[in-house]
């Protein structure tokens, strides 16, 4: 599984590069090769399942990265729910969620809300954009795009949220939508206890 | 270090200033949870890391 896993790592997309420390000898070359933002060039035969084939290896490194629940609720939901940093300290005790966290979505801005009354408090625009200057502009694929900002907030919340542009709930994404995303959201963990008890 | 050591130490440097941010997927083997952590330095890569994912720094949309 390790080793399936680290096979897809290697073909990370345009602006992901995982390096597999113990057999990277071809690794800078294979990237440059893969990296049409980084060559400037684009495919002359225009093959349409190039970012359908980008996507899908972006599934599954954000897959290898992120804990299993989290990955069915990407898998079903299409986004994912990190918790926020503050919570460890004010919230997050055991039996207790975390006092307030994040939806992260593929192109949208990060919500912040309040798990335990669904309160929306802001949303934090976010981009992830080309900084080698050698290339035409693209983005990334969007399951690369919510793994950038999974790995942004798990590492270093403050830094990524300090970033980003803060807005009220409702400047490019509609409440009402997601406060229906955060009831599917208790619904599918609803179904997914009575599916999976705990052990 | 090893020659193929210097190459991955250059690589991680030339990514890095290229503007983007290393990070190394970790976990927690009491809470399991999982997380990233960002690193740095090559040094920083904690030794049972199997790899290394580089991905544009974060700006304001």
């Amino acid at each position: 599984m390790l080793l399936a896993l680290s096979v897809l790592a290697l073909v990370a997309l345009a602006l992901t590069l995982p390096l597999l420390w113990r057999s990277a000898s071809s690794l800078p070359q294979a990237w440059r090769e893969r990296s049409p933002r980084r060559t400037g060039s684009v495919d002359p035969l225009g093959d349409p399942g190039r970012e359908r084939r980008a996507e899908q290896r972006a599934r599954e490194l954000l897959r290898s990265c992120v804990n299993e629940e989290e990955w069915a609720m990407y898998r079903d939901l299409g986004f994912i729910r990190v918790a926020g940093g503050l919570s460890r300290r004010t919230g997050d005790a055991e039996g207790e969620g975390p006092a307030y966290a994040y939806l992260v979505y593929a192109h949208k801005p990060i919500v912040a809300y309040v798990p335990s009354n669904g309160r929306l408090l802001s949303e934090y625009c976010v981009e992830f954009p080309d900084v080698t200057g050698q290339s035409e502009r693209s983005r990334l694929p969007a399951s690369d795009d919510v793994l950038a900002k999974w790995m942004a907030l798990t590492s270093d919340e403050s830094r990524v949220i300090g970033r980003a542009n803060m807005h009220l709930v409702g400047r490019q994404l509609d409440p009402a939508r997601v406060r229906r995303d955060l009831w599917r959201l208790g619904e599918w963990e609803r179904r997914r206890s009575r599916e999976t008890p705990a052990a | 270090m090893s020659e193929e050591e210097e190459r991955l130490v250059e690589e991680f440097r030339r990514q890095l200033d290229e503007g983007m941010w290393a990070a190394v997927p970790t976990l927690d083997g009491r809470s399991g949870r999982r997380r990233a952590e960002l690193v740095q330095r090559y040094s920083d890569i904690p030794a049972a890391a199997d790899r290394v994912i580089f991905f544009p720094r974060a700006a304001g949309g």
